[in-house]
């Protein structure tokens, strides 16, 4: 079996493992990062989304063996010492979850969105999620939550840069 | 706001607040415990055989290759539990002759729809316990399926259950005032009888998080700890108690975080039944979990109805009858409440509307597909649809705006408490001042103006304006009137209140959540009717140890019910806590007012104890009153005397491309009414997701069918659940009219948003093509089928 070295969350796992093991049940059930769910079999609903370095991946259509050497962010440590992310407090504020389960994927799927667009539009916003499902929202809170982020992180950015700032 | 909602005691700080939920901090930082999660020791894996034929017997079964497969412990047929498996129960007998054929959670000799369950195997991992699955041997033989309602009641179809002799489940008949009466005075009078035909297709539920179960035995003891991801964990204990034999305080059943529901969680399914089987068979404990594609093949489908609907209407436009005639898709075998949710709908196909006569029948009929049950909306959703197109329609019949026949027939303000035809009391509503606000919003007039404008100049692209003025029955309800309809269940609610010595409080709910924020809305109650902080407030539910008595979560009952149960548990601890308060504050009970968390004595405000300095005195018992026992703890079960009827008023601006079909919402406008609001955020929260999900029906979804049988439409890829550039903002606003039948003013939210909404999209698509001689689409309108609509009309016009 293949040997397979990732980070995770900050913390270097090193495991043999199938060729076959998906990211998502690397994640779930060796390493019991659960906070990571699996919503569908067909890459559609995006529950599981990851960021591995740095960029959204659905990681029910990851292999394990392809997370090889890259660093993996789940939802578990999305929030740096001890603060979360304004993503995860701005969906909060702005109710834009229900159940929940959905919302590890979309929170960070919309972190990845920002980071290519960091003053999204709503339609920018609605189609930057196209891959992610959500069944109880209608995604009315999602779109403000990932609005009132996206100003968030633009000022907090603004004010540490003096640069960005005089813009 | 049209009226104040109704004064309480004390001061309300809570109640009408924005609260961000509670419930949050562990959703969006992952520290989750969905029931896949869920680690014991020992744990092994099962994994389900489904049938791939919609209808077949079968004729040889053997599993044990399965055994010699790596990883694999154990692996069953129906045949290895047909002794004991029992039926899985349906609770609703609609009628005294209702059909109700064996439903096996393991099929033994036949198979009845794709994806019916044949066989277990139970390995150590997931992989190897799906990879043996491929090893089971197994042959069919292949029967004709059972696919359209009508050709399966025809003489000579094939069989569902062959044993039953028919196709039909049951004819449910409910007659009120003389329709035929009202059906001749029309035709005597120049009015009008219209008669329409619409279809309720097939939806799949898709919760995102797929069912699972965890069966943790200690089988030295019989006991069985079961985790599930369930709506209904104390209705769960109960039926596994009643289908497996284990005795009922032997079970523990625990719903833990639960991602979504939509009624397809509110049942009790074959895995469910299997895994407890499997555990005991095997004393381990054994975990199941559903992928995507066995969710929509064996978890419940909804709707699925053929509704004719014949109104009879002066020529005026003044109501005088509706009759009602369905057939509805009961699946291959009834689950907990099938054959019930077309009567669910039976009391509200009258919707606002006064009329002289309603007569209302349902033929239900089995099919070889996955069995339908309760999904959001349950029966209100299809009544609904049908009353407000038929309005819509009888509208353009007749020449009068939509608008100003809802206001010719509709309930006004000052008739309720209203008894419809249909045999309800609809005990508070205003039509009148939601339509008006949502006329204001919406803009009407001028969207009137430019709809003709553009009809004038044969825009390609023409408007549409679709109206839904609906109410519904909900927070299920009276167990008198349950009992009345044979349902098998009552519809009280449960709740306790404890009193920690410390101030803190801890509540136990018999209601539970899957998303809808029950721990926050029922924090601000407590808060306010107890005068403690909301963070002081702590919910206990989805544990049948925890919480021992509830009748769960389902029909926008939560707060309409167990919300009360928790308002009356805390009046008691109030009244207990007065005792305690009079004897240290040497006054007479009565002489003790009680307001924001302080006990006064009238007259002289001073002499005052917090509830907290109360509740620690009672936990010392150092000095209590003569006579009364040291404990505020107090508990309450809720049966409300009516149900709870939210209205809303509804309108849809479509934009349909004439040239492609293509429908875009432009504006959509939602004016909700339920009553005292506890948490807008919540609220909104619930209208705005529910209108998402109702106008997925109208735009998006559908579960179909091939000739064989077989579900076309089993995965996500090819079942178009809308994602967020597919769902338009809504603009959402309130009016307040409270409920008179609870203490608190409150009506239920959970499934108003779905009701509302799916009429008014179509109706909004059928408005912007009538000029062009359509008058009907089928759901889901998709592209080409407003297409195909426009095409074929314009074909028979020429």
């Amino acid at each position: 079996m293949p040997r397979i070295s990732v980070k995770v969350d900050g913390v270097t796992y090193d495991d043999d493992v199938e060729p076959r093991l998906l990211l998502v049940h690397y994640l779930r059930d060796w390493l019991g990062k659960v906070g990571t769910p699996i919503g569908c079999d067909t890459t559609n609903c995006g529950a599981c989304t990851v960021l591995m370095d740095g960029s959204s991946v659905k990681s029910c259509s990851v292999l394990a063996v392809q997370a090889d050497g890259s660093e993996v962010t789940t939802i578990e440590g999305l929030a740096a010492d001890g603060q979360m992310h304004p993503m995860q407090k701005s969906f909060h504020e702005e109710h834009a979850l229900q159940c929940g389960y959905c919302t590890p994927g979309m929170i960070l799927a919309a972190t990845d969105l920002l980071r290519d667009n960091p003053n999204p539009s709503d339609d920018e916003i609605r189609d930057g999620l196209e891959g992610n499902l959500c069944r109880c929202t209608g995604y009315q809170n999602i779109v403000r939550a990932v609005r009132r982020a996206a100003a968030e992180m633009t000022e907090s950015a603004a004010a540490t840069d003096p640069k960005e700032a005089r813009v | 706001m049209t009226e104040q909602a109704q004064a309480t005691p004390g001061a309300a700080k809570e109640i009408g607040a924005r609260r961000a939920r509670k419930e949050d901090a562990r959703l969006i930082t992952g520290q989750t415990r969905w029931t896949d999660s869920i680690q014991v020791p020992g744990l092994l894996q099962m994994a389900v055989l489904r049938s791939p034929m919609a209808h077949a017997r079968i004729t040889r079964i053997d599993v044990s290759p399965a055994l010699d497969r790596p990883g694999v412990l154990a692996a069953f047929s129906g045949r290895d539990f047909a002794d004991e498996q029992g039926s899985l129960p349906c609770a609703w007998p609609v009628t005294e002759d209702m059909a109700q054929p064996p439903n096996p959670p393991l099929a033994v000799d036949e198979v009845r729809y794709a994806g019916d369950a044949v066989a277990v195997v139970v390995a150590r991992d997931r992989y190897s316990a799906a990879d043996a699955l491929e090893a089971i041997e197994i042959d069919y033989e292949p029967l004709p399926p059972v696919l359209d309602l009508e050709e399966a009641l025809a003489d000579g179809a094939p069989l569902v259950h062959s044993d039953l002799g028919t196709n039909k489940c049951y004819d449910f008949h409910m007659p009120a005032g003389d329709y035929q009466a009202a059906r001749d005075r029309a035709q005597a009078e120049g009015g009008i009888v219209m008669k329409r035909r619409y279809l309720q297709q097939r939806l799949q539920p898709s919760a995102m998080e797929p069912r699972a179960v965890v069966v943790e035995p200690i089988a030295a003891a019989g006991e069985f700890t079961l985790y599930s991801a369930t709506q209904i964990p104390h209705i769960l204990r109960l039926l596994l108690a009643m289908t497996t034999g284990v005795p009922e305080h032997k079970i523990r059943v625990v719903a833990p975080d639960v991602g979504g529901g939509f009624g397809s969680k509110l049942n009790l399914y074959a895995e469910e039944s299997i895994a407890l089987l499997v555990a005991r068979r095997l004393g381990r404990p054994v975990k199941w979990t559903e992928s995507r594609s066995e969710n929509y093949q064996a978890t419940i489908h909804g709707r699925g109805q053929i509704q004719d609907i014949e109104v009879a209407a002066t020529r005026e436009g003044r109501l005088l009858g509706l009759k009602v005639s369905l057939v509805a898709d009961m699946g291959a075998y009834l689950q907990l409440i099938t054959p019930g949710v077309p009567l669910l709908g039976a009391f509200m196909y009258p919707g606002i509307y006064k009329m002289d006569a309603y007569d209302f029948s349902c033929t239900g009929v089995f099919t070889t597909k996955t069995p339908t049950d309760a999904y959001r909306g349950a029966g209100r959703p299809e009544a609904t649809y049908a009353i407000e197109r038929a309005m819509d329609d009888l509208a353009q019949e007749l020449g009068i705006d939509p608008i100003e026949l809802r206001r010719q027939n509709w309930i006004r303000h000052e008739e309720f408490p209203f008894d419809t035809i249909a045999g309800l009391t609809y005990d508070s509503g205003n039509y009148e001042a939601a339509t008006d606000e949502a006329l204001r919003l919406f803009g009407y007039e001028e969207l009137r103006r430019e709809q003709a404008e553009r009809r004038d100049r044969g825009d390609p692209v023409q408007l549409g304006i679709g109206i839904s003025i609906y109410t519904e029955m909900c927070g299920i309800a009276p167990s008198r009137v349950l009992g009345s309809l044979s349902f098998g269940g009552g519809g009280w609610e449960y709740a306790s209140v404890r009193m920690l010595p410390t101030g803190k409080v801890e509540v136990v709910t018999g209601a539970s959540p899957h998303g809808q924020g029950h721990d926050t809305t029922f924090s601000q109650i407590v808060a306010d009717a107890l005068g403690v902080p909301f963070d002081d407030v702590e919910l206990i539910h989805g544990d049948t140890k925890s919480s021992h008595k509830g009748l769960d979560t389902y029909g926008s009952r939560s707060l309409a019910v167990g919300g009360i149960a928790i308002t009356q548990a805390c009046g008691r601890v109030i009244e207990k806590a007065r005792k305690v308060a009079a004897h240290l504050l040497e006054a007479a009970d009565t002489d003790i007012e009680f307001s924001g968390g302080t006990f006064r004595v009238r007259g002289a405000p001073e002499s005052a104890k917090t509830i907290q300095e109360v509740v620690l005195a009672t936990h010392l018992a150092h000095d209590m009153p003569e006579g009364v026992e040291p404990s505020l703890d107090a508990d309450a079960t809720f049966d409300p005397e009516n149900f709870s009827f939210p209205h809303g008023s509804h309108l849809v601006a479509a934009e349909v491309d004439t040239q492609t079909g293509f429908t875009k919402i432009r504006s959509y406008v939602a004016v909700d009414d339920c009553g005292r609001v506890i948490n807008p955020l919540v609220v909104e929260g619930q209208v705005v997701g529910g209108i998402a999900q109702g106008l997925a029906q109208a735009l998006y979804e559908e579960a179909t069918y091939d000739a064989d049988g077989n579900l076309t439409s089993g995965t996500l890829a090819d079942y178009l659940v809308p994602a967020a550039p597919d769902v338009p903002e809504i603009t959402m606003a309130r009016t307040e009219t409270p409920a008179t039948t609870n203490p608190l003013g409150v009506k239920g939210i959970g499934e108003a948003g779905t009701i509302g909404s799916t009429p008014a999209v179509v109706n909004a698509i059928v408005d912007a093509l009538r000029h062009l001689g359509v008058d009907d689409v089928d759901m889901p309108c998709t592209p080409e089928r407003v297409w195909r609509a426009i095409q074929e009309s314009s074909a028979a016009s020429a």
